[in-house]
């Protein structure tokens, strides 16, 4: 009986898969006719350029008058750029980390956002002349000034960046020798406030977000000796070269006429270093002072890169593990709890109850981690660790509850009865005859959402803690493309959550109910 | 007073009423069981046979009269807590008709359950008792296996082991021979009466009239939520001119010539 329903449904499987695939095709193959179609042969009279509005002032913000309209030095040189092309520009938000990708991709002509140039990038992708001089330096609470001067200093200290930066490579490279740990964070704001509330003893990052966050962030200080020299640039895609070459020169054109000077300037961001930087470039014509083109040998072949990566991939699938099984336990016993005193309890905790599991349902998990790490940060300071846990677990919980609370009323009534009839007590009841026969019910929604949690757990970067995606976009941003890291960031998460699968069926198979 | 005293019931029920919403199912229901007696509760479906047992074992309130188990009574009014009814738990087992054995242990847990969590006892102890159990009933090879994997016999017998292992001096069974083909039905007939021998009581609800004639030592016929008529099952299901009694003899299905 159960033999031939599991072929009957497979037999309906195939098929079913086969015109989902050939119907994904098709749509994908209309979609890039039409995309095509829209791409005229001739020149286009815009300039579609790709920009990350998050990046906030200086670079590109939305304007706070009008917030359709972007303002900032980026979206200045930018315009400059395309006006000097005889185009319109056209901008085109893209989150910060995937500016390279989407370039590639065709999503615009060119990206613009503090967009630094990096051995990575110049072999992978091209860049235009750099348009700006900006140095890494290294910011401390006002008390600590005197103490922490450079990295030596910060000898078993935590120090915040901005991931997949330069200074995040800049930290990588120097926490061996300096003894530090480097926290990497997905925004360069929220580093600066962990500074101040403790949770971190310096960051590194770019001169210009530096000044940016001292002027938002009370009783910090930046020490005025930098450790590195770096330049933002154009980023475009490969096969590109021609209108690179354009560009180039009207951004030198741009420097010579003094136009960059005045935009830096409107925005605060003009120094000395300005001034030598842009006389060099354009005594030596855009070339010399910055080496434009492939230079450092990235590509080291497709073995050497993975077995170069894949210690710290592992890691960091131990790391989305570790999370994830913590959480879920977690969401199991509290997701239990409210179960049972939705059912068992009085009609005012029952209430309360159902409250907390719309509020976790109703609102995004994002959110909620976002509130427990830096919301509760003023009463009670979680490392990023646990409040990825708990946050996850939590989250959880509403979900499971509601699982169990379904499978435990789906308990049969006769059962619960003849348990009545040999004298066991209600918590007896609950623990030897119905909890055990609803996890039974349980198991397969809850393997479900375990495989969920898993994938789910790569939110958790966002509090700094690096996991398995998170190491992955790291790797990607390093060697400029998605593919490897994507492929065995993949092939990480399928090893992870196939065996669960697995398991729950056989588990299932064994605790199957019976059909009569 | 407790005791073995036959004068003493060991069931005793006056005027019980019940109703399921507006419909009245028992209208003052009156039985009084003897020590060590062997009882079929007749009457055709929905005359509330099952109502009068779920009663007895406190799944279902009812709205009048009162009901004594070996001296534990029950009245009126919402079922008690289970904290309550301890003392009525020792007195009364219960063998549902779809058995309701628990799903996810085997047979011999399922006997032991009660004994190590609600008596106490050490769980070897149970385990022997519960093999003994399910050796008299004949289904003690089938100790390991799963209700699922029972067959509809077997996990009677389970069930009655699992009824009787806290050695309640009641036993309830409810339509047991629903089931049944002729074999098994005689063989269930002869368990009952040896456990009646032992000195158990038993109230046994059914509709099947041959049943009730073999075994039982005295038959109550419900009609329309009263008791119809009470005697001896010779006597009742023979001669009876009772129109309750005749529709019962009348809808026997495939019934013997006698």
């Amino acid at each position: 009986m159960a033999q031939r329903s599991f072929s009957r449904r497979r037999s309906w499987r195939i098929p079913a898969a086969a015109v989902f695939l050939l119907s994904l095709a098709g749509v994908t193959w209309l979609l890039a006719a039409h995309l095509r179609s829209r791409e005229p042969s001739h020149e286009p009279p815009v300039l579609r350029w790709g920009g990350d509005p998050e990046g906030g002032a200086p670079y590109v913000e939305a304007d706070p008058r009008n917030p359709s309209v972007m303002r900032g030095f980026d979206v200045e040189v930018a315009t400059a750029i395309a006006h000097g092309l005889g185009r319109q520009p056209q901008f085109i938000p893209v989150s910060w980390d995937a500016i390279d990708q989407s370039v590639r991709r065709g999503d615009f002509a060119i990206g613009m956002s503090g967009v630094e140039d990096t051995p990575a990038r110049r072999a992978t992708m091209l860049e235009t002349i750099p348009y700006y001089e900006f140095t890494e330096v290294l910011t401390v609470r006002a008390a600590d000034r005197g103490r922490f001067r450079t990295l030596a200093d910060l000898r078993g200290r935590r120090i915040g960046t901005l991931g997949a930066t330069m200074a995040y490579a800049l930290l990588m490279k120097a926490s061996g020798p300096d003894g530090f740990t480097t926290v990497s964070y997905d925004d360069d704001v929220h580093p600066y406030e962990d500074l101040k509330s403790g949770r971190l003893d310096a960051v590194v990052l770019d001169n210009i977000i530096a000044a940016r966050s001292m002027r938002q962030v009370s009783g910090l200080y930046t020490q005025p000796v930098p450790l590195e020299v770096g330049h933002y640039v154009g980023v475009m895609a490969p096969g590109n070269g021609a209108l690179r070459n354009r560009i180039n020169a009207v951004l030198l054109a741009r420097m010579r006429d003094g136009t960059l000077e005045r935009i830096f300037k409107r925005w605060n961001v003009w120094n000395e270093r300005q001034a030598v930087f842009e006389a060099r470039l354009i005594r030596d014509g855009g070339h010399g002072t910055v080496a434009v083109g492939p230079s450092l040998p990235v590509h080291r072949g497709v073995l050497a890169t993975v077995r170069r990566y894949l210690p710290a991939l592992f890691a960091a699938a131990g790391i989305t593990v570790v999370i994830s099984c913590g959480a879920m336990a977690l969401a199991i016993l509290v997701g239990m709890l409210i179960a049972a005193g939705r059912i068992y309890g009085g009609r005012i905790v029952s209430a309360a109850l159902l409250g907390y599991v719309e509020l976790m349902r109703g609102t995004p998990v994002l959110l909620q981690l976002y509130v427990i790490y830096y919301g509760f940060a003023s009463f009670i300071r979680l490392p990023a660790f646990w409040a990825s846990l708990i946050g996850l677990g939590l989250n959880y919980a509403a979900y499971e509850s509601e699982i169990y609370r379904g499978a435990l009323e789906a308990v049969p009534k006769g059962q619960l009865e003849a348990a009545r009839t040999l004298g066991l007590s209600e918590p007896q009841i609950l623990r030897l005859v119905r909890g055990p026969q609803a996890f039974r019910l349980a198991l397969p929604p809850m393997t479900n959402d375990f495989v969920s949690m898993l994938k789910d757990s790569s939110l958790v970067s966002v509090l700094t803690v690096v996991e398995l995606t998170k190491q992955a976009s790291i790797f990607a941003a390093n060697s400029g493309s998605w593919v490897l890291p994507g492929v065995l960031c993949g092939a990480f998460y399928l090893a992870l959550s196939l065996p669960l699968a697995h398991v729950a069926r056989r588990l299932e198979l064994r605790w199957k109910a019976p059909t009569a | 007073m407790e005791g073995t005293d036959r004068m003493t019931p060991v069931l005793e029920i006056r005027g019980l009423r019940l109703a399921f919403g507006a419909r009245e199912v028992l209208r003052g229901v009156d039985v009084r069981l003897e020590g060590g007696a062997f009882v079929a509760l007749m009457g055709l479906s929905g005359a509330g046979k099952s109502s009068v047992l779920r009663a007895i074992v406190a799944l279902e309130p009812f709205t009048a009269g009162t009901i004594t188990v070996d001296g534990f009574t029950l009245r009126p009014g919402p079922v008690p807590r289970e904290s309550q009814l301890r003392a009525l738990r020792r007195k009364v087992g219960m063998v549902f008709q779809q058995h309701h054995l628990f799903e996810h242990l085997p047979a011999r847990d399922n006997v032991t359950l009660a004994l190590v969590h609600a008596l106490g006892m050490e769980k070897a102890e149970a385990e022997r008792r519960a093999m003994s159990l399910l050796d008299a009933l004949a289904v003690s090879p089938r100790a390991r296996a799963l209700p699922r994997e029972l067959s509809g016999g077997e996990a009677q017998r389970v069930a009655i082991a699992r009824a009787l292992a806290t050695d309640p001096p009641l036993l309830l069974l409810d339509e047991p021979t629903a089931s049944l083909d002729p074999a098994r039905r005689e063989e269930l007939g002869g368990s009952l009466a040896a456990l009646c021998r032992a000195g158990r009581t038993l109230l046994v609800t059914t509709h099947d009239v041959d049943f009730a004639r073999h075994f039982a030592q005295q038959v109550i016929v419900l009609a329309d939520g009263q008791v119809a008529e009470i005697g001896d099952p010779a006597a009742v299901l023979s001669r009876s001119s009772h129109p309750a009694t005749q529709r019962l003899l009348q809808a026997r299905p495939g019934s013997r010539a006698s």
